[in-house]
């Protein structure tokens, strides 16, 4: 596996390094002509663990390691805060709503989660379990920082 | 432990955190996000030429420190894997060949081929072969380069930008009801009213920032009410007090008989209407915006003059809209008449502060300006606007189609600040700006988007740039029209793009781009908010700017090659020199020296063309507008603030337009002045139901509508590529009323056919999740290239504004 990976990206860097002919293609299309559909992928899982996934950068909300199906987030009820509201974390182990959901639009301390972080799922997400065919080559900071060449891949 | 391994020095630590100062700290800088309308500043983090982090800005004014899941994951958009790094022509055996394999090439040799074919198309069929494609997602200097370039430079009209599919109904209805572009009132009207009507706006997933605001107004103020319109129930509805799903195309009679049910109930503010309006009767039976042979096109009367109308008065007004009652409406729309009433007196009682929003139900619609017109007519006839809470509010779709598309005027018909190539003075005073020989402007508005991939199709239109959008997954008819043309022998197409996107896929030169935070950027909001972020990091390989594209590719013409000598003997000095030297080296956007670049920012356009671009573009395009109800403030000033809305005046912005005390173009005295016309008055349109342009029947059974989801950006090209986001939405589904699948013996999961009468898809049945569509509709987001929903869609437009209907045709639903 490892073998056939290497030749494939020195193949890539060979093409690349003397011009030769390389056919432009997009992962996320597939192989599929433009003029053609190709079959539809089957519908995945949700991934549905209470593990918890790194954040990229400690801004980035969480993402929901569980699924949330048939969860109601509406205005006559918020199914989330049964267990991460405060008061709830220490019977259902889940982390708490962070400090900053209580501060209104100055900034300043609710008595309880502000409304206007009310509909969680603008920024929290479920994760389906599939794989994405293109990779992303961000790098943390932490990663960045115990770098040998500054720049990275540039 | 790995440092350690690879002999490196450790940074100082104190045990397992680094704590030295010049190591841990990032550098912080604002930026508005590359995403949607809202026109949200983000704050971006940066170390050794990386972008490591992103925020919400919690000094903007907009959102408060507060991103969507698509603005908390900017951070990773410019990495995806497959970014583009040089430029790729089609070759065989060394030569370019339309059917050749994509083989990168220098920058060099693409002007070289790209000019040759422009210089071709240009010879063969004059200003009329040539054409490009932009977008309410160029920078304003971008968008602002482009028009200079066509319009004045190849002297050809055939430039519109994506922001057609998305805001000319927008656009239009301002211009006919208001004689000036864009919303009078600000995102403060959220938190100053009472009720809050959304008319085919999907704002929880669409505009998400503004709905934490609408969602905090709600949940804070118990008397606030929530009225959601759409023809399926989306995630809107959990905000919603009264939620009401019609069928397609009724609004326009729910519209009517709200402005009956004011008049009957003798709720009009009469002071106002006399004082401030004037009364319309639009033309009728305008047609589809399909080709001249279709039949549709042949048998309407009034398509020939869509645009016009004809003086009336209240009495006559008020008998028109007396037919529209609300018991007809409820009959027509299918909305209980209890719901509908509820929602007429939002607007009727005088004592209830009222926020419509719209964006694509209303805006891609084949009546799409009547929506627009007619909604002004309910905030009109009431006087609830241009005040505190009492807004129609019309919601950008993308981040700089105000900005951008609008305010520079990158349509095939306009020109900056509101002016068209049609109005003679109009022409005069952007030659003068210019400095460009009278008659350079041509007259005639040239071909806007649709019409594009027609004449593209047809072999008209031989030479073809697209930059910064994806028109072969976005525009309509994909099957019949737009790939036919991307892929007609006769034309050369040009496609720059940070990814390959299938428009690339389908392009025969493609040109890698820099994005977003590569560059120094503007844009402009739904708000008129013009906000500017500074470059921050380089673009990877030989990445350029579509600014540096243009500007660049402008060198390649001599003024002889473009334009006739007759005008180029009104201009001697011009004989000789290039595009680039008339447009860009002519003493205004030359003016300002690198040591204006604020220090400490990268400026790679500046470097290469020796002077500060962004600044000189800025202010000649800002004399456009100034003194003249459009005024930007100085370009500097962008730069420290989070952004300001216009007209700024004395350094002043502007919140509320048209009112006394807050815009300084009204008149002491009057009040309110709707300044856009002469005479100050707004119009009030009467114009009735009239169908869509096609519906289903035996055959095809099922309305269509697509649209977008809230973790993807349009077509997907950089949300896809972000791990996170594709798996909170891997794939394009068919969302389909759970009865409709058991009548077509379907399961959730099942693979089936969206099949129309001009094109399929392959995709799986959805029915459950977000959006919970009533029997008889489905709904397919196109954000996902692998299902490109576009080759199912009709490209039937609104006949005014020529935007497409995205929402409205008619499919078959097959198992696979």
């Amino acid at each position: 596996m490892i073998g056939k990976a290497a030749i494939l990206l020195f193949s890539i860097a060979l093409a690349s390094g003397s011009l030769q002919a390389q056919t432009l293609t997009s992962g996320l299309r597939g192989a599929t002509p433009l003029d053609q559909e190709g079959p539809a992928a089957p519908m995945t899982p949700m991934r549905n663990t209470s593990e918890r996934e790194i954040r990229n950068y400690p801004e980035q909300p969480p993402v929901i390691p569980h699924s949330i199906d048939g969860y109601q987030i509406d205005i006559n009820g918020n199914k989330c805060l049964s267990c991460h509201a405060r008061a709830r974390i220490a019977e259902s182990l889940a982390p708490m709503v962070s400090i900053t959901h209580f501060m209104d639009r100055d900034g300043q301390f609710l008595a309880s989660v502000s409304p206007r972080r009310f509909f969680c799922t603008e920024c929290h997400v479920p994760q389906n379990v599939v794989t994405p065919p293109v990779s992303n080559d961000f790098v943390d900071i932490d990663t960045l920082l115990s770098r040998a060449a500054p720049g990275g891949r540039r | 432990m790995a440092a350690l391994a690879g002999g490196m020095p450790m940074p100082a630590l104190a045990a397992n955190l680094v704590t030295e100062r010049d190591e841990s700290e990032l550098k912080w800088d604002k930026a508005a996000c590359r995403f949607c309308g809202t026109g949200c500043s983000v704050m971006v983090a940066t170390k050794e030429n990386r972008v490591v982090a992103t925020h919400g800005d919690i000094k903007a004014e907009v959102n408060r420190g507060l991103n969507c899941v698509k603005g908390y994951f900017l951070s990773k958009i410019m990495y995806g894997h497959d970014r583009l790094t040089q430029p790729m022509l089609r070759k065989t055996a060394g030569k370019y060949d339309k059917n050749g394999e994509f083989t990168p090439v220098s920058w060099d040799e693409a002007f070289d081929i790209m000019a040759e074919k422009f210089k071709a198309a240009l010879k063969r069929r004059g200003p009329s072969g040539i054409g490009m494609f932009g977008s309410g997602q160029w920078t304003i200097w971008e968008g602002y380069a482009a028009l200079k370039l066509m319009k004045a430079g190849f002297r050809s009209n055939n430039l519109d930008p994506n922001a057609r599919h998305c805001m000319a109904s927008a656009a239009v209805g301002f211009m006919r009801t208001f004689g000036i572009d864009e919303p009078m009132g600000c995102y403060d009207d959220i938190e100053a009213t009472d009720a809050f009507v959304l008319w085919g706006s999907n704002m929880a997933e669409m505009h998400p920032i503004l709905w934490t605001r609408v969602a905090d107004r709600r949940l804070s103020a118990s008397h606030v009410r929530v009225a959601v319109l759409s023809t399926f129930e989306n995630r809107s509805f959990d905000l919603a007090d009264i939620g009401m799903v019609f069928k397609p195309q009724t609004d326009l009679y729910i519209l009517n008989a709200i402005a009956n049910h004011i008049i009957r109930t003798g709720r009009v503010n009469k002071d106002f209407v006399a004082a401030h309006t004037l009364f319309k009767r639009g033309q009728t039976d305008i047609g589809y915006g399909l080709r001249p042979e279709h039949p549709l096109q042949k048998k309407a009367t009034g398509a020939a003059n869509a645009n016009d109308s004809t003086d009336i008065g209240f009495d006559e007004y008020a008998k028109f809209v007396a037919d529209y009652t609300l018991e007809k409406a409820a009959e027509m729309s299918g909305v209980p008449l209890n719901r509908l009433e509820a929602l007429a007196e939002l607007y009727a009682d005088p004592k209830i502060k009222v926020v419509s929003f719209w964006t694509m139900g209303f805006n891609q619609h084949t009546r799409g300006v009547w929506c627009n017109n007619l909604v002004y007519n309910i905030h009109l006839l009431t006087g609830k606007i241009s005040e505190p809470g009492n807004s129609p509010f019309s919601l950008t779709g993308q981040p700089s189609a105000c900005g951008t598309a609008r305010e520079v005027g990158t349509f095939s018909h306009r020109l900056p600040a509101d002016m068209v190539v049609t109005n003679k003075a109009h022409r005069d005073k952007a030659e003068q700006i210019w400095k460009l020989p009278e008659g350079t402007i041509p007259d005639k508005p040239g071909y806007h988007a649709v019409l594009q991939n027609r004449m593209l199709k047809d072999g008209l239109l031989n030479a073809y740039w697209v930059q910064v959008n994806n028109n072969l997954q976005a525009g309509a008819n994909s099957t019949e029209e737009t790939y036919l043309g991307y892929r007609n022998p006769e034309n050369f197409i040009v496609v720059s793009d940070a990814y390959p996107s299938v428009t690339a896929l389908a392009a025969d030169l493609v040109l890698p781009t820099a994005m977003w935070v590569e560059k120094e950027g503007a844009y402009g909001n739904a708000e008129r908010r013009t906000q500017f972020w500074h470059q921050m990091v380089t673009a990877p390989g030989e990445a350029r700017s579509d600014l540096w594209q243009l500007m660049e590719f402008s060198k390649r013409f001599k003024m002889e090659e473009v334009w006739p000598e007759e005008l180029l003997a009104k201009k001697p000095e011009y004989r000789g020199k290039t595009l680039f030297d008339v447009l860009y080296r002519n003493g205004e956007v030359d003016k300002y020296p690198l040591s204006d670049i604020e220090a400490g920012y990268l400026n790679d356009e500046s470097k290469a063309f020796g002077f500060y671009v962004h600044k000189g573009l800025f202010e000649e395009y800002a004399g456009f507008g100034r003194g003249h109800g459009h005024d930007l403030a100085p370009f500097d000033s962008y730069h420290r603030e989070r952004g300001l809305r216009w007209p700024v005046v004395n350094g002043q912005e502007t919140r509320w337009r048209f009112r006394e005390g807050s815009d300084p173009y009204v008149k002491q005295g009057a009040g309110v002045q709707f300044y856009g016309f002469p005479d100050g008055k707004a119009r009030i349109f009467a114009l009735p139901y009239e169908p869509p342009a096609e519906s289903p029947d035996s055959e095809y059974p099922f309305w269509l509508s697509t649209g977008r989801v809230l973790e993807h950006w349009h077509s997907g090209t950089m949300t896809r590529r972000v791990p996170e986001l594709f798996k909170a939405f891997p794939e394009a589904v068919c969302f389909m009323h759970p009865d409709d699948a058991a009548e077509l013996k379907l399961r959730r999961g099942d693979e089936v056919k969206v099949q129309s009468r001009r094109g399929y898809i392959r995709t799986r049945i959805e029915t459950r999740g977000r959006n919970k569509t009533p029997r008889g509709l489905v709904f397919v987001p196109w954000f996902d290239e692998a299902q490109l929903i576009n080759k199912v869609t009709l490209d039937a437009t609104d006949p005014i504004s020529l935007q497409t209907d995205y929402k409205k045709c008619a499919v078959r639903i097959e198992r696979v």
